[in-house]
């Protein structure tokens, strides 16, 4: 298939229905609105379900209903959105019924502003709701990725029964860039629904599929269950895009937009003769910790560069381990860092280092 | 090769338009490019801004402090980017609207009385094709027709009428860029 010039919000919708979404659940809210513009012609064309909701809490009700039934389903929201969903994405995960969630990050805390941000990275990767529990993360960098991860967030949904969430920004919501859609896949048919999906019970036992667990030692069970699975995700989903670190001196750890900014960062490093590479994570939840480590101990220093107040930079530190000096930049209020003021934070970091 | 091209002007003047079929033509033409809006609470009249980027290798930044070139269609964005445009770029102004010249001598500057000639053409909203046409020209990293085919593949059908006219304004701006 050619490559066609997407916005990142329609690139994410129609790529959900390559994917083989059967049904939409949400509310409007800047910067992701597209999402939704777009599904709510192209679902019901397909004679699937867009349905927009009264709020996000009866989104992400609607989305925990139709997963327990075993279809194919997602919701989209922005910051305050998603902060609203936390409660169903606990149900959910204790629940492990698989979902996608979009979040595309806006300036916070409060209602902020619509402009890009990433300072939703804490309570996307470590309190995505109550209780002991995590998303598969996955934060796109370009718009290929985008449409790439959504598809990737379906299949690992629902190998792990669990959310898996793109973690985009406004930004990339918002702009344009040449990318291909993969092939429409055909919708899974009635029959075709998981075992453990309620469908009516008709000749079997029933199943059940809650979140209370009444009895504290089953409860136990659960969350040693889920601890289980979680660990599995860990050993095998871990992604990560590097770029000019073979030979690397400095390195910059960033991700989603901030993260190509930084491709553009390192260019202009090496071109002044600084040994700079980047490492750009692909999932924020499981981290790419052991690499991270590895890369520690080849390069001089570490800058970690976000769209927030230093979040991500928590984890970078946890994995390098005082193995070398972590600096943080970062910019907030739905402010995007540019190349000519990360630079000079390399700079210093060489300084620092030599 | 990369060029950093930013068209801003109020809401209405088609700027955003304007680099999408940018972009459409330089991905035709198997460039990498980036389209990236100002976007937010605006209004009809407000300001209206796009990045364009093209580059012969993978994009990094969407967004550049310092333009190679920018296409200025009124005062508040002449004010915003003439400064902001890089020695040995190139600035297109909308003069019909901007009754003001740079003082710069390290740029090259296209003065351009695009809504007049536009009004005269039949239609004072493809002033922005003109002052695209303009740009690209003196750039030299798309040929004219590449924009037109960008046009006559992804103009919507509803504006599909305008289509000649707006070829016409593209080659009109050219002019300009001799």
């Amino acid at each position: 298939m050619a490559k066609e010039l997407w916005e990142g919000n329609a690139a994410i919708a129609e790529a959900a229905v390559r994917a083989g979404v059967e049904a939409f659940f949400g509310y409007p809210i800047t910067p992701q609105t597209e999402i939704l513009e777009h599904l709510s012609h192209r679902l019901p064309e397909l004679g699937r379900v867009f349905l927009q909701a009264e709020s996000e809490v009866a989104s992400i009700n609607m989305v925990y209903g139709a997963a327990c039934a075993g279809a194919r389903v997602m919701t989209s929201s922005s910051s305050p959105g998603i902060s609203l969903m936390q409660e169903g994405f606990s149900y959910i995960a204790c629940s492990e019924v698989p979902a996608v969630i979009i979040n595309v990050m806006r300036g916070g805390p409060g209602l902020g502003n619509v402009a890009p941000s990433q300072g939703d990275y804490f309570q996307a990767v470590k309190m995505a709701g109550h209780g002991d529990f995590h998303p598969i993360v996955l934060a796109p960098g370009n718009i290929q990725e985008a449409i790439d991860l959504t598809v990737l967030a379906f299949d690992l949904a629902d190998k792990y029964r669990t959310i898996a969430m793109v973690l985009a920004d406004g930004s990339l919501g918002q702009m344009m860039e040449p990318a291909e859609m993969p092939p429409m896949r055909p919708v899974r048919k009635p029959e075709e629904r998981p075992a453990w999906a309620l469908t009516g019970a008709k000749g079997r036992k029933p199943n059940i599929i809650t979140s209370l667990y009444l009895v504290e030692e089953e409860l136990e069970k659960v969350n040693l269950r889920l601890q289980a699975k979680l660990r599995e995700i860990a050993a095998n989903e871990v992604r990560w895009k590097e770029y000019s670190t073979e030979d690397a001196e400095l390195l910059i750890v960033a991700f989603g937009t901030v993260g190509r900014v930084c491709q553009t960062v390192v260019r202009e490093a090496r071109e002044k003769g600084l040994k700079a590479g980047l490492l750009r994570p692909i999932t924020v939840w499981p981290f790419p910790s052991a690499r991270i480590a590895e890369l520690a101990r080849q390069v001089r220093g570490i800058l970690v560069v976000e769209m927030n107040a230093g979040q991500m930079v928590e984890d970078v530190r946890l994995a390098v381990e005082g193995r070398c000096p972590v600096r943080f930049y970062g910019r907030m209020g739905g402010i995007i860092p540019l190349p000519d003021e990360i630079l000079p934070k390399l700079e210093e970091l060489h300084q620092e280092t030599r | 090769m990369q060029e950093e091209i930013i068209i801003s002007g109020f809401g209405g003047q088609g700027t955003l338009f304007a680099g999408q079929v940018l972009a459409y033509a330089a991905m035709d033409a198997d460039f990498h490019v980036t389209w990236i809006p100002s976007y937010g609470p605006e209004m009809r009249g407000g300001k209206a801004r796009c990045t364009v980027i093209i580059s012969d290798q993978e994009i990094g930044s969407p967004l550049v402090r310092r333009p190679s070139a920018a296409i200025v269609m009124n005062i508040p964005s002449f004010e915003a980017f003439e400064p902001m445009v890089k020695p040995g770029g190139l600035l297109v102004v909308n003069q019909s609207l901007i009754p003001r010249r740079s003082e710069r001598d390290d740029i090259r500057v296209l003065y351009v009385p695009a809504t007049e000639l536009a009004t005269e053409m039949g239609n004072a909203r493809v002033a922005n094709m003109i002052c695209l046409g303009a740009l690209t020209k003196a750039l030299g990293v798309l040929p004219l027709e590449a924009l037109e085919q960008a046009l006559d593949h992804h103009l919507a059908e509803r504006h599909r009428k305008w289509l000649p006219l707006n070829k016409e304004a593209l080659r009109k701006g050219a002019e300009f860029a001799l």
